[in-house]
């Protein structure tokens, strides 16, 4: 860039298109909070020792459920496995609204929106940060699930899926956080949501029972239970001959809901500026 | 208001009849920021908005920041309508919050780099200006290091270089001093009185400080329940305070009553009042007087457990446009 360029930078009023910007402000917001993120060694050992809890705790606790006549698989950490990757995902996300969180406790929020940050890009980025955490729980955790005994006939491609129906479960529920981050500016309404909403979503899906085993009631509602859609998506591409049909349907669910769910929480931006 | 309102070039910010309410709470009256702010800021002057908390001074800075909306009212900002192009005006201008805006998580210098590419500004530009802003803030040596280790000084310091990365037309300083010691406030001081005139930019400063917008601001607007209350320079708003102030605590036994009529016989002060065992009062000379201010009240037969004289202040400004004093929520402003 020569110098000339360089003294014309003043007063920027340059019209850059819409969607180049979304994507540009995305990946220097997301960066952000990946060095946030990087730079708190405590957070990640956290993060990777959850899930190992999990499964050796599950694992252990429900072994001889898979004993029960009438159970869907041979082996419970072969079940669960799926269950426990979602459930991680899930409970992850809930948490997601933290960031905005702790920037509008600081004037962080504040100076980003009185810039031309797209507020698409302040949505996307923490949701694919969100992401991020789930992929590095989800490949440590499946080693760990191997080790014990889970087999993954499914192959390269029905782990990949799996990894698809995580982060499209992650975009979901760290968009609902934020939502509730903008409008309760409150760390304690993130607390409402991952009591109140994670732990109905879990019970109410196959995630660590089969559901055929459970009340009528249950597999009905399960039916519309997003976190299920994520559970039965990932379980089905883990077997030897998967239902496609059924497994991207789960996916194109997930999908859909990604964008409404997108869209509502960023439109909750306009709610924040509105009662700021 | 017409559609094409287009205020002159000379005018770098403009506020007609700006209107804010928020709910108040359950069961409460809802609460009137702003209740038909109107003010004018020339382009390259740094302008001072004064008022205690609650007088409406954030409020205005938000909805000129295209951070809230305002109910009613009009308001432009570098020649934009902040409530049609709200967009365009972020653009042009730079914000610094009460609260620190920077990520304690990342270094000064990343703190930079962000809000320059997020203002559009090419990479190798971005870069370019965020060095050469540590090194105007004194902050060269501190680029690598993580912001939640600089001093509650350099972190203003670092805020205020954030609003100029993009050299913005105009820059909101919203009580950029509070909570700083004496030292950085100071310091502080230096830095925006040599930006102003350096970036060609207007500013405009929130504060509960007189002495700050005395020594900043070309123009003042005192605030007072969402509207401006007193205008004009702050020699001009001093000039109408004539004088200083003579603040006297009786002691315990002595009639504060008498005091205050004692101090009003004199003749050369004024506006004498009384606030339990607080008797003020204003002179033209406030040193020379005292003397024989104390010397009456001897001779009266009060007791004066202590007196006080203080140049014109914020306090003394609003008490006059106001007709009553904050200065029990400005005590509580200074502790914090």
């Amino acid at each position: 860039m020569s110098e000339l360029t360089m003294v014309r930078q003043s007063r920027p009023t340059r019209p850059v298109s819409a969607a180049p910007a979304l994507l540009a402000h995305t990946a220097f917001l997301t960066a952000r909070l990946l060095r946030g993120f990087w730079r708190m060694p405590v957070y990640l050992v956290m993060n990777l020792v959850q899930p190992m809890i999990w499964l050796l705790l599950f694992g252990q606790l429900f072994k001889s459920i898979a004993d029960i006549p009438g159970f869907a698989s041979g082996s419970y950490v072969d079940f669960m496995t799926p269950g426990i990757v979602m459930m991680m995902a899930l409970f992850g996300s809930a948490w997601a609204g933290t960031s905005y969180i702790q920037d509008m406790d600081r004037g962080v929020m504040d100076r980003l929106l009185t810039s031309p940050a797209s507020r698409g890009a302040l949505m996307a980025s923490t949701m694919l940060f969100q992401a991020v955490l789930t992929v590095i729980q989800t490949a440590v955790v499946l080693p760990i699930a191997g080790l014990t005994g889970a087999k993954f006939d499914g192959g390269w491609a029905g782990l990949a899926i799996l990894f698809l129906a995580a982060i499209l479960l992650t975009f979901v529920f760290s968009a609902l956080s934020n939502a509730v981050a903008l409008l309760a500016r409150q760390q304690t309404a993130l607390i409402g949501i991952s009591q109140l909403l994670s732990f109905p979503l879990m019970f109410v899906s196959s995630a660590i029972m089969d559901t055929r085993l459970s009340p009528t009631w249950v597999r009905d509602l399960a039916r519309f239970n997003p976190f299920e859609w994520a559970v039965a998506a990932g379980r089905g591409a883990l077997q030897a001959s998967p239902d496609w049909g059924s497994v991207w349907g789960d996916l194109g669910l997930l999908a859909a809901l990604v964008v409404v769910m997108g869209g509502l929480a960023t439109a909750a931006f306009r709610a924040y500026q509105r009662s700021a | 208001m017409s559609p094409h309102q287009s205020p002159g070039t000379a005018s770098a910010i403009t506020a007609v009849d700006l209107a804010k309410s928020y709910p108040g709470g359950r069961g409460k009256p809802r609460v009137h920021a702003l209740a038909g702010l109107t003010f004018e800021a020339a382009a390259g002057e740094v302008f001072g908005l004064l008022g205690p908390n609650g007088a409406g001074k954030s409020t205005a800075v938000k909805i000129l920041s295209t951070l809230s909306r305002a109910d009613s009212g009009s308001a432009h900002v570098a020649g934009i309508d902040v409530a049609r192009q709200p967009e365009k005006v972020r653009a042009a201008i730079g914000f610094v919050a009460q609260k620190s805006v920077c990520d304690p998580m990342d270094t000064g210098y990343e703190n930079l780099v962000l809000a320059g590419r997020l203002q559009g500004l090419a990479g190798p530009a971005a870069k370019a200006r965020a060095l050469e802003l540590l090194d105007r803030f004194s902050l060269g040596s501190a680029r690598d290091r993580l912001v939640k280790t600089y001093s509650g000084g350099m972190a203003r310091k670092l805020d205020v270089a954030v609003g100029l990365m993009h050299r913005p037309s105009v820059l909101f300083l919203d009580e950029p001093t509070t909570g700083l010691d004496p030292e950085a406030r100071a310091d502080m001081w230096e830095e925006i009185e040599g930006m102003a005139a350096a970036e060609n930019m207007t500013v405009l400063l929130t504060t509960h400080y007189l002495d700050e917008a005395d020594r900043l601001a070309a123009h003042v607007a005192i605030l007072d329940g969402g509207r401006v209350v007193a205008s004009g320079t702050p020699e001009g708003l001093k000039r109408e305070l004539r004088g200083d102030a003579v603040i006297l605590e009786t002691g315990l036994d002595a009639d504060p009553a008498a005091a205050a009529s004692t101090m009003a016989s004199l003749g050369y002060v004024r506006d004498v009042s009384r606030d339990g065992r607080t008797v003020r009062g204003r002179t033209d000379d406030g040193a020379a007087a005292l003397p024989h201010v104390l010397a009456a009240l001897d001779a009266a037969g009060v007791a004066v457990a202590s007196a006080t004289l203080a140049r014109p202040s914020l306090d003394d400004v609003y008490l006059r446009h106001t007709g009553r004093s904050y200065s029990a929520s400005a005590a509580e402003e200074v502790a914090a």
